[in-house]
């Protein structure tokens, strides 16, 4: 049913069709809209039977979501941000167990200093994890992954995030198509667990594994995502006879066939890029877009099969390495292993800060003349910067940092331009 | 060839023998229908308290559930003397996450099971005293904060025995352990300091809270069977001697155990809805010196560079026990 709607409680209601059993939840921004509305699907007995627990943290969080996926029930949470990164232990140990939880991630930035939105650090840092991550580029595709979600974490006895952008999906109305309960449950049947806490079969989870064992269980744990890389279209197209629509894959790309220039890059501000390219087209740029709906497992067949015809491209990303430079971008190379493309990599949005298409106009214009640096950062304020340097230079006690920006740009000059 | 008589009763102690109660006041323990949830062959040290509180809960908590029962462990010595691949001591559905997190794994396992209507599966979350006083001690206060339908049960041997007998906050005053080293003025761990789960747990005003040590399984089966018959978020806290963090032999754990208990060291209670209902009265109250002085970890304390007033600290500190649980009885002397 079409819907305008806010993506958070589109998100709710699909997250409701897929029949969770036990919802964990604990308040941090961006997701908050998300766990609220399902709490109260469930406090009024509309969604059912489902346990919403409130819990004290987020770690308590993934761990009750731990506890009931061990003992055979399905299981949601959603997080972001600091949220996340409280919760790591556990999240680690999800995957380990090989438990097929689903959560969201309404990515959001990492601090300090404290920042509530959105770029893509958080469950970037949560690449090698073992979970799978699927990024949505619009409020209908997060719906859509959520469903897929489910089905392929259950195939595969694996726990997976989908990821959208706080805020700018959280947050925003728009026009969702809110699928069927019945469409819902022809595509995910009812939850049948891999291992289960059963006094009628009791079996230990969790044991201790040496040396003889480890590196085995951690490797099924990367032959489960490879078998991702197969399941992950395949669930896809189902999806797309089910519900009509295409959404989710491995990767989708835009005016690619002829593009000497690539622009690669996951979530929502792929929407932002494919207006610049449309206008660039217009233009007769030769410049065409890759976007990565899953960046665990990294589809790097795919993303090489985009790009092979390619002359350079350009990863933008709402992600920093500190101390060397993009993180999805190092991926995209790897993937590119070999041909020898020119590649290039743009650090933007971090903290919430604007990609407008003016600034993409420019930074793309310059990577089709091959004119940017391995790594650009997008719109940054390199005043404010060389004079902190500065500062710090001329004194040894120059105070905090984020403290001392915040100073010298006041408070109308903080206004983005 | 050397025999020995029978005796019905065991000399010098007050403890009857099971064969003279009638067959539904034995033990489980004593039933040869127990459930031998932590079966033999496990890796504890010789003389571990924990292993043995844990095999004595258990099997009442299986014995009062019929079976029924899940366990969610913490890690820690129980943990990894149980469980070492591919080999498992438990007979029952067993589940260890971390370290930090065993309460709120089994609120997560206690939701699975409402959800699913099967209520009759009854669930024990267990750790020892770090994973339960420190590192899970929110998961834990968040369990009981909610209610939780778990039964929480914590091995306490007053420190981080499974990382090489570490403080914890259940560590007591003087004590010796690897990062309080009975050096400088005041050697082993400092006073003043510790936390009081038992009463932080009543505090939560839960159904049931209550001690026991493993010098008096008898009772502690009592208090888990008693336990298992409520709902919602429930705390025992059971005192295990550690013969290798302690440095006391293997075979006097259950004399240490009472020792504590006589002493006023550890008082054994039970509360409901945040009151105490009951003690467990000293017998015969003993100086706290009894108890200190077979301990290595207290070594310090006597002998050539004697601490006396150290001594007096921690016997100022059983009075206060004594006195605030009302340990003594008419019969006690």
């Amino acid at each position: 049913m079409l819907k305008q709607t806010e993506g958070s409680k589109a998100v709710a209601e699909a997250i409701a069709l897929c029949r969770p059993e036990v919802i964990c939840a604990y308040p941090i921004s961006p997701q908050t809209h998300i766990v609220e509305a399902l709490g109260e699907m469930v406090k009024s007995g509309e969604l059912m039977p489902c346990e919403f627990i409130n819990v004290e943290s987020e770690f308590a969080a993934m761990s009750v979501a731990i506890g009931a996926s061990a003992a055979g029930a399905r299981s949601y949470t959603a997080t972001a941000s600091q949220g996340l990164l409280f919760m790591v232990e556990a999240v680690y140990n999800a995957s380990g167990l090989g438990l097929p939880i689903v959560m969201t991630v309404a990515n959001r930035a990492i601090g300090a200093p404290i920042n509530i939105w959105n770029d893509h650090s958080d469950s970037l840092s949560q690449r090698d994890s073992g979970w799978m991550q699927l990024f949505a580029e619009t409020n209908q595709e997060a719906v859509d992954l959520h469903i897929q979600a489910f089905r392929l974490a259950e195939e595969l006895s694996m726990p997976i995030m989908v990821c959208m952008d706080g805020f700018i999906l959280t947050h925003a109305f728009e026009r969702v198509d809110i699928p069927s309960q019945e469409q819902v449950d022809a595509y995910l049947p009812p939850f049948d667990p891999r291992q289960v806490l059963d006094p009628a079969e009791p079996v230990s989870i969790g044991a201790m594994v040496g040396p003889e064992a480890f590196m085995e269980v951690k490797y099924l744990a990367h032959a489960k995502q490879m078998q991702a890389l197969e399941l992950i279209p395949q669930l896809s197209a189902e999806f797309k006879k089910v519900f009509g629509r295409d959404s989710g894959g491995l990767v989708r790309t835009y005016c690619a066939d002829d593009a000497e220039t690539m622009i690669v890059a996951m979530g929502s501000v792929l929407g932002t890029i494919k207006d610049t390219v449309d206008e660039m087209r217009a233009e007769g740029h030769k410049i065409g877009v890759l976007g990565i709906v899953s960046y665990r497992p990294f589809p790097l067949a795919e993303v090489r099969a985009a790009l092979m015809n390619c002359k350079r491209f350009i990863v933008l990303e709402k992600s920093l390495a500190v101390g060397m430079g993009g993180i999805v971008a190092t991926d995209v190379r790897m993937a590119v292993t070999g041909t020898g493309l020119k590649g290039f990599t743009a650090i933007a949005g971090l903290g919430g800060r604007p990609i407008p298409k003016a600034s993409l106009h420019k930074l793309f214009r310059q990577a089709e003349k091959e004119e940017l640096p391995p790594v650009t950062f997008l719109d940054l304020d390199w005043d404010a910067v060389n004079k902190q340097l500065e500062r710090e230079r001329q004194n040894r006690h120059s105070g905090p940092i984020a403290e001392n920006i915040l100073h010298d740009k006041g408070i109308v000059s903080a206004k983005f331009g | 060839m050397s025999f020995q008589p029978v005796k019905f009763y065991q000399t010098g102690t007050l403890t009857v023998g099971n064969r003279l109660l009638a067959p539904d006041e034995r033990s489980v323990q004593a039933n040869q229908m127990r459930s031998n949830s932590i079966n033999s062959g496990h890796r504890a040290c010789q003389g571990c308290g924990e292993a043995l509180g844990a095999r004595y809960a258990i099997d009442a908590a299986m014995a009062e559930s019929n079976g029924q029962l899940i366990a969610v462990n913490a890690t820690g010595c129980l943990e990894v003397f149980s469980t070492p691949y591919p080999e498992s001591s438990w007979q029952v559905p067993w589940i260890h996450s971390l370290f930090g997190n065993a309460p709120a794994v089994a609120t997560g396992v206690m939701a699975a099971m409402k959800v699913k209507g099967k209520t009759e599966v009854r669930v024990v979350a267990q750790g020892g005293d770090g994973g339960t006083t420190d590192i899970g001690f929110g998961c834990l206060s968040g369990m009981f904060e909610r209610n939780d339908d778990v039964l929480y049960i914590c091995y306490d041997n007053e420190a981080y025995m499974n990382t090489g007998v570490q403080r914890s906050s259940a560590t007591p005053p003087a004590a010796r352990t690897a990062t309080t080293m009975p050096v400088g003025a005041e050697p082993g761990n400092v006073f003043g300091q510790g936390k009081n789960v038992p009463e932080i747990a009543m505090a939560h005003n839960i159904p049931y809270v209550a001690t026991a040590t493993v010098a008096d399984l008898r009772d502690l089966e009592f208090k888990v069977r008693k336990a298992m018959r409520m709902h919602g978020a429930r705390y025992i806290q059971v005192f295990v001697p550690c013969p290798l963090g302690w440095g006391t032999a293997s075979h006097d754990t259950i004399r240490m155990a009472r020792l504590a208990k006589e002493t006023g060291m550890f008082p054994v209670f039970e509360a409901e809805h945040g009151e105490v209902i009951s003690v467990l009265k000293i017998r015969h109250r003993l100086p706290v010196e009894d108890y200190l002085q077979p301990q290595k970890r207290f070594a310090h304390l006597f002998g050539k560079h004697a601490h006396p007033e150290t001594v007096a600290r921690i016997q100022a500190i059983a009075d206060r026990n004594i006195r605030k649980y009302g340990l003594l009885s008419e019969e006690s002397s």
